[in-house]
């Protein structure tokens, strides 16, 4: 199957490029789909350790399994908003 | 309920004028601007990109459960994106309600909330480069990685969520736990 690939952030900078086809074997999970990545996370674990995953917008789990013509987003962490909000201590 | 992603200027007099209605006691507004310096570090200006079809329904939905959870009567939340300058508004929250309690309390969450779920992301360009700010960790229920890997970020830091800076514009990456753990274990994809 076919699934379209999209990265951000920091993502977009290591891939090269912003979105790209991927081919997977049927009923590929999102854990698979990452395993695909593995040569992207080299190096940089903590932050692929730190990345959510979106199937068709919507925040996907590892287990969750992919199906043919789906959007898969691969996240970093977001910043949005703005800078320096601090945090509750306690 | 207004909710925009926006390439323009927010309008942020003309937001707050148009929410209020007679039965509100208390209009709270946080607007969020860009800092001239991340840790003494000077800004020229920032970047900010996003998912935006999945950042845009993130936002309607955050703005529908805010009134749902606290009560108040009306949101405004609009993000910006592309490049801004220092003193611009990269993020308006706007909250009415009749009792400034939940005014406040409503807003506070929206904002949390929102630097941590929305997909955005801002680059910072520095005089000497730029760099992508570190987001906070997605919450548990949104990050694809399970709870153990959690924990091993934790135990790689003090052990306090809270000892990192919501900001760090910089990719600290001992903070986190053991180099090698990459790809995710499909058991532990619960909660």
């Amino acid at each position: 199957m076919r699934v379209c690939v999209l990265y951000f952030g920091v993502l977009k900078d290591l891939v090269g490029h912003g979105r790209s086809e991927m081919n997977l074997a049927e009923s590929a999970s999102v854990a698979d789909l990452l395993e695909a990545h593995r040569g992207l996370a080299k190096g940089r674990e903590a932050l692929w350790e730190s990345i959510a995953v979106a199937v068709n917008q919507e925040y996907a789990r590892a287990g969750d399994v992919l199906k043919d013509g789906d959007e898969v987003a691969l996240l970093p962490p977001v910043s949005g908003g703005i800078e320096g909000l601090e945090r509750y201590a306690g | 309920m207004r909710v925009e992603i926006t390439d323009a200027v927010i309008p942020a007099g003309e937001i707050v004028a148009g929410i209020k209605a007679g039965s509100d006691g208390a209009v709270c507004i946080f607007d969020g601007i860009v800092r001239d310096n991340t840790r003494g570090r000077k800004t020229l200006h920032l970047d900010y990109e996003a998912y935006r079809e999945m950042a845009l329904e993130q936002m309607r939905a955050l703005a529908a459960e805010a009134v749902a959870q606290f009560g108040v009567r009306d949101v405004a939340l609009v993000h910006r994106l592309g490049r801004l300058e220092v003193g611009e508004t990269s993020v308006l929250v706007v909250v009415a309600s009749a009792h400034r309690g939940a005014a406040f309390d409503a807003c506070r969450w929206l904002i949390d909330t929102l630097k941590k779920t929305v997909p955005i992301w801002k680059k910072e360009h520095f005089v000497d480069g730029a760099i992508w700010a570190d987001g906070e960790a997605f919450p548990s229920g949104v990050g694809v990685q399970g709870s153990s890997a959690a924990e091993a970020r934790l135990a790689g830091g003090s052990g306090e969520e809270s000892d990192r800076p919501a900001d760090d514009a910089h990719m600290s990456e001992s903070r986190y736990g053991a180099p090698g753990s990459v790809g995710v274990s499909k058991s532990e994809a619960g909660e």
